[in-house]
């Protein structure tokens, strides 16, 4: 895949990965991550993948652009074919209640596209998404892969608190919140598992990029009963 | 090192918080780096109180706290000038400077600047969240100082009167030419609209805070308002689909989704930080090369001031 590797600030530079985004491109994105941590160049503070870039921190102090420009230009130069970049990513299977008081706007996104709530459910449960980048917030997944037929705007007017946990469609994107914040997504469902704790020090984070999510549905009664449980491994376990 | 309690806060000021040099290496999580909007002024407080560059001070925002001091300490007072007191009496800034216990500090009326740095010699004591101790209310971090807290640390005396010339103290403009690293998205953007950016003034509006400030005056609508979500970086000069600026500032997200037309020079940055609402901000080009250069420079100062300093302890040693 063609890369375009420019300095965007003293102490920024950008990686863009050329073509469409797409799941091909965000292995590319994840394995060239991969590689450049691996390489541990001096001066380089740390790696943030996007859709189609990386954006990489270093110090000017230690290492000026066009030395490491050169160095990323070495290491990446040789093109990768994508069967030999797959690396075993992780399949995570997220309990969701949908609607009621967990999900303030599944009515709102149902009526919008002349279905039932249970269809819209339905249609959310049934792609495998891809955790293309994590973002906006700690531990904030943006999955890609939703169902064009429930893809729905942002809210016109931004709510002040969406609850830690809840599940959210903004355009072509579906995500979930792992903590409470203001935010414009329209909320379908709430998730009892935690993705995020501040006052962990490993694992403090449920995903990563380049992880598999899969949706599944839960009872109010489910939900109460796995918000009160500790046993989230077992519940998401790996297929 | 023994923990006492350093401050009462009698009042909490506006916007008073622990910062550092940010949280660095989970960026790739979403965690944003926060930490000192005047990274200089933190790092020259640290340096005179005799402290690590990177520890914690309290960043003091325009309308600043009243503390009773609960025990005798060296501080240091850098960045916006805040009419700082104790009890009554003007304090210098820049400057080493003792306080007894049950003297009242308080941050008055705003002189110039925005944002003011406290630092007490030995450092302190504040809880940290994946290695820093930036407080960032927005991922659950901390939390700004409020009424009747009891702030804690390890006070070690220090020699007072240690300063940098009055030279070399910034001078907080009401009007600042800022410079920028064009890019990454620049062909979003007319030549006529670039030309407009790097011309007309700015205002800096009043809802600006720690994660951005907006800009008000010539709008540039961007060509393309689309862009897939990519990395953000401190001082990265976004343009909204109405065509009003907004330069990212430390508690900026990790990613954002809007074209951006350049990234704010390293050492330019304090500057934006200082700058009050009303104020008026213009852009000109600078490159990697130069930007790179000034940041150099600007670390060969911290160096030598940081060498400086120890030299002065081991003089009072001797």
């Amino acid at each position: 895949m063609e890369k375009t590797i420019a300095a965007i600030g003293d102490g920024v530079i950008r990686i863009e990965f050329a073509g469409d985004v797409s799941p091909e491109m965000n292995q590319q994105v994840q394995y060239t991550c991969r590689l450049i941590q691996e390489r541990s160049i001096f001066g380089v503070i740390e790696l943030v993948p996007g859709y189609q870039t990386i954006t990489l921190y270093y110090e000017p102090i230690k290492i000026r652009f066009e030395e490491l420009v050169g160095k990323l230009e070495n290491l990446l130069g040789k093109e990768q074919d994508q069967e030999s970049i797959q690396e075993k990513t992780r399949l995570l299977h997220i309990p969701v209640c949908y609607g009621g008081e967990h999900g303030s706007d599944l009515t709102d996104v149902a009526k919008r596209h002349h279905m039932t709530e249970d269809e819209v459910v339905k249609r959310h449960q049934q792609p495998e998404y891809l955790v293309y980048l994590l973002g906006f917030l700690p531990g904030f997944p943006y999955l890609g892969g939703l169902d064009s037929a429930i893809a729905t705007p942002r809210l016109q007017e931004p709510r002040a608190k969406t609850p830690a946990g809840s599940v959210g469609i903004a355009d072509a994107q579906t995500g979930i919140y792992p903590l409470s914040s203001p935010g414009g997504w329209n909320i379908i469902g709430n998730t009892p598992i935690p993705l995020f704790d501040a006052e962990k020090k490993e694992d403090a984070f449920l995903f990563q990029p380049g992880d598999r999510v899969k949706f599944y549905e839960i009872s109010e009664a489910d939900y109460s009963q796995l918000t009160l449980s500790n046993k989230w491994e077992e519940v998401i376990a790996d297929e | 090192m023994v923990q006492q309690e350093l401050f009462q806060v009698i009042k909490p000021g506006i916007q008073t918080t622990f910062q550092d040099m940010g949280r660095t290496g989970y960026q790739q999580f979403g965690v944003p780096v926060s930490g000192a909007m005047d990274r200089f002024s933190l790092q020259v407080a640290n340096i005179l109180a005799g402290n690590k560059r990177t520890s914690p001070c309290l960043e003091i925002t325009l309308v600043g706290p009243t503390l009773l001091a609960k025990t005798t300490m060296t501080i240091v007072i850098t960045g916006a000038n805040l009419s700082p007191t104790c009890n009554g009496e003007p304090i210098a800034m820049w400057k080493t400077v003792r306080i007894e216990e049950g003297d009242e500090l308080v941050f008055g009326k705003h002189q110039s600047g925005v944002r003011a740095y406290l630092a007490v010699s030995g450092g302190f004591a504040t809880p940290a969240y994946f290695g820093s101790s930036s407080v960032d209310g927005n991922s659950g971090f901390g939390k700004s100082l409020e009424i009747e807290d009891v702030i804690k640390g390890y006070p070690v005396m220090e020699k007072t009167g240690i300063s940098v010339a009055n030279t070399l103290i910034p001078i907080y403009q009401k009007k600042v030419k800022i410079s920028l690293i064009e890019g990454p998205h620049t062909d979003y953007f007319t030549q006529a609209d670039r030309t407009t950016f790097f011309t007309e003034p700015y205002k800096v509006g009043a809802n600006s805070n720690r994660m951005g400030y907006r800009l008000e005056g010539q709008a540039i609508k961007p060509e393309k308002v689309k862009v897939w979500s990519d990395g953000i970086p401190f001082g990265g000069v976004q343009i909204t689909s109405a065509g009003e600026p907004i330069i990212l500032m430390a508690d900026r997200q990790t990613t954002g989704g809007y074209p951006r037309i350049g990234t704010v020079s390293s050492t330019d940055i304090p500057k934006i930080a200082q700058l009050i609402p009303g104020g008026e901000v213009s852009f000109k080009r600078v490159s990697v090369e130069k930007a790179e250069e000034d940041a150099r420079k600007q670390e060969q100062f911290l160096i030598r001031l940081k060498q400086f300093r120890q030299h002065i302890e081991r003089g009072k040693k001797a």
